[in-house]
């Protein structure tokens, strides 16, 4: 009986363990793998191995990059929680009905194109754009700055797609969360922000650092967003990996790059593996807490 | 006891921000003039125009080609991995878990050139058929999520009456407990169908030539063709998304 229950558990798990194994995990070693290799004057990876790939990394352009990837960042992620934390308290106390209703609401741009929702924005900002000419009409800028193709824009944008990534988890805290702890906080005598930033926001600390790790991972891969909005000085490491491919064809180049953001996500993404545990992630489809 | 209006006000700008560029997209695609600022009447000519474009109807068929095989694969994989995590409490699904789950948080760019790395470093022509595996490879994780959330509400003593009723493990799994999980599967089907259909980083970088998908077109038209027509044709796939999202949402209302 249990070696037919094992059995059953191998059955289950091999096709998409397997399928995971060769099609996730051996591509992720590849890329490091390929950064040792020398490129083959055709665009592909030559036999032998060396160190040059990673001694070009040295390239003085590349410090810059690194730096606007890592703050551009961290800022989308600061202001994606301090969007999504008001939210999740809303969508935690509104009534049911609404609730439904709201949760629907923020779920859809999940389904909804990354490319059209960028897209969308390069319209709204462009020069011609009513966003701009009512920037100019109240004189806030003049007629000739540009409000696409550069580092704010892309931020703008970045928070824009990712901030659904942070409100699905801090809801799903908010609503395990015992709000009689707020009036009972409030009835011993605490200010209305006391209560807040006192017995709340430790109270969802768990949802709150999963909301961190969940846009702060994707963020720092951005490519589509600073590719499409941004300007050549407001390129993130994510645009030097494609440049590196689809331009100069330079493999190694760009898998030493790939092999540098991956160990840039992969602490985060083990903390967001191992932290939370199993229990209080979002239901992909309606927001619930599983 | 007086409550904040702060959280309220925040939640209505929020959608404000999250509709307001969809809204101005779909509006602008009625737009007679060729121009967003300027208002030209509504009009239907961008979406007439769109008829006539064969790249688009070519990239079209791709894209179908690769959200169907895609979807049914993931569904495939994607269902029996949710059931071997509910099923089975061990250390190989701890590390099976970390695996379905790791895809979910992993920049695109980096899956992307993974997989083209990995196609190259094998000798894989690119095109149609590393599109798919690719496909395949994101979507699993979706749909073993939603699977994985219907299951955690799924009562299987209904499972054990039908084998004191008789009928085998198998025959169990198949009457029993697929019938009653198919909203989940079909939910998370549409979830894989809709993300393939949508996806441009992870198939930009393992498409080769003749292998354009419809987000492959829609980016080559950003950056040099014509803001309209792709107004046109983002609202036609944004009515499938929605379309998608309101199906599945009445899939899962009815389970409970």
């Amino acid at each position: 009986m249990k070696d037919r229950r094992r059995f059953l558990e191998l059955l289950a798990t091999a096709p998409s363990a397997l399928w995971l194994a060769v099609f996730f995990l051996v591509p992720t070693v590849v890329v490091f793998a390929i950064a040792f290799k020398p490129t083959s004057p055709y665009g592909g990876v030559d036999a032998g191995w060396t160190l040059e790939t990673l001694a070009s990394l040295g390239n003085p352009n590349y410090p810059s990059i690194l730096w606007r990837t890592f703050w551009l960042s961290i800022l989308t992620t600061v202001i994606s929680i301090i969007i999504a934390t008001p939210v999740g308290y809303f969508l935690a106390r509104v009534r049911k009905r609404w609730r439904q209703f709201l949760l629907l609401l923020i779920i859809v741009p999940f389904w909804t194109s990354f490319l059209i929702r960028i897209f969308a924005w390069k319209v709204l900002l462009h020069p011609d754009g009513f966003i701009k000419e009512g920037l100019v009409f109240l004189h806030l800028v003049d007629g000739g700055t540009s409000l696409l193709y550069n580092a704010w824009a892309v931020l703008l944008v970045m928070i824009y797609s990712y901030l659904p990534f942070a409100i699905l988890p801090i809801y799903a805290a908010a609503e395990r969360f015992d709000f009689q702890l707020i009036e009972a906080a409030r009835d011993l005598g605490a200010r209305q922000w006391q209560s807040f930033y006192r017995i709340f926001l430790p109270g969802i600390r768990r949802g709150l650092l999963t909301a961190v790790l969940m846009v702060f991972i994707p963020a720092l891969g951005s490519y589509l967003i600073p590719d499409l909005v941004g300007g050549p000085d407001s390129e993130m490491l994510g645009n030097k990996i494609a440049q590196r491919v689809f331009m100069d064809r330079n493999l190694p180049h760009a898998s030493a790059l790939s092999a540098l953001l991956t160990l840039a996500v992969l602490l985060p993404m083990t903390a967001v593996l191992f932290l939370p545990g199993r229990k209080g992630r979002p239901d992909l489809m309606t927001g619930e807490e599983k | 006891m007086k409550r904040s209006r702060v959280p309220l006000i925040v939640t209505m700008a929020m959608l404000v921000f999250f509709y307001l560029p969809i809204m101005i997209l779909v509006i602008n695609s009625f737009n007679a003039s060729r121009f967003g600022s300027t208002w030209g009447g509504w009009s239907l000519r961008w979406y007439l125009r769109l008829l006539h474009e064969r790249e688009i109807w070519y990239a079209l068929k791709n894209s179908l080609v690769i959200a169907f095989s895609a979807s049914f694969l993931s569904i495939v994989l994607g269902t029996t991995a949710a059931f071997a995590l509910h099923r089975f409490a061990s250390r190989l699904q701890k590390a099976h878990y970390a695996v379905i789950f790791a895809p979910l948080v992993m920049p695109e760019i980096l899956m992307g050139i993974g997989l083209l790395l990995f196609f190259v470093a094998l000798g894989v022509k690119l095109g149609l058929f590393t599109i798919f595996l690719a496909h395949v490879t994101f979507c699993i994780s979706y749909v073993a999520m939603v699977v994985l959330g219907r299951l955690q509400d799924f009562d299987f003593s209904l499972i054990e009456a039908a084998q004191d009723l008789g009928a085998n493990w198998w025959t169990a799994t198949w009457r029993v407990l697929v019938p009653l999980l198919m909203p989940g599967i079909v939910a998370g089907g549409l979830l894989a169908f809709t993300l393939s259909i949508d996806d441009f980083v992870i198939t930009f970088f393992v498409a080769g030539p003749g292998s354009t998908t419809l987000p492959i077109r829609i980016y080559s038209m950003i950056k040099h063709g014509s803001p309209p027509l792709i107004n046109a044709l983002s609202t036609l796939l944004l009515v499938v998304t929605f379309a998608a999202v309101w199906f599945s949402q009445r899939l899962l209302e009815v389970r409970k």
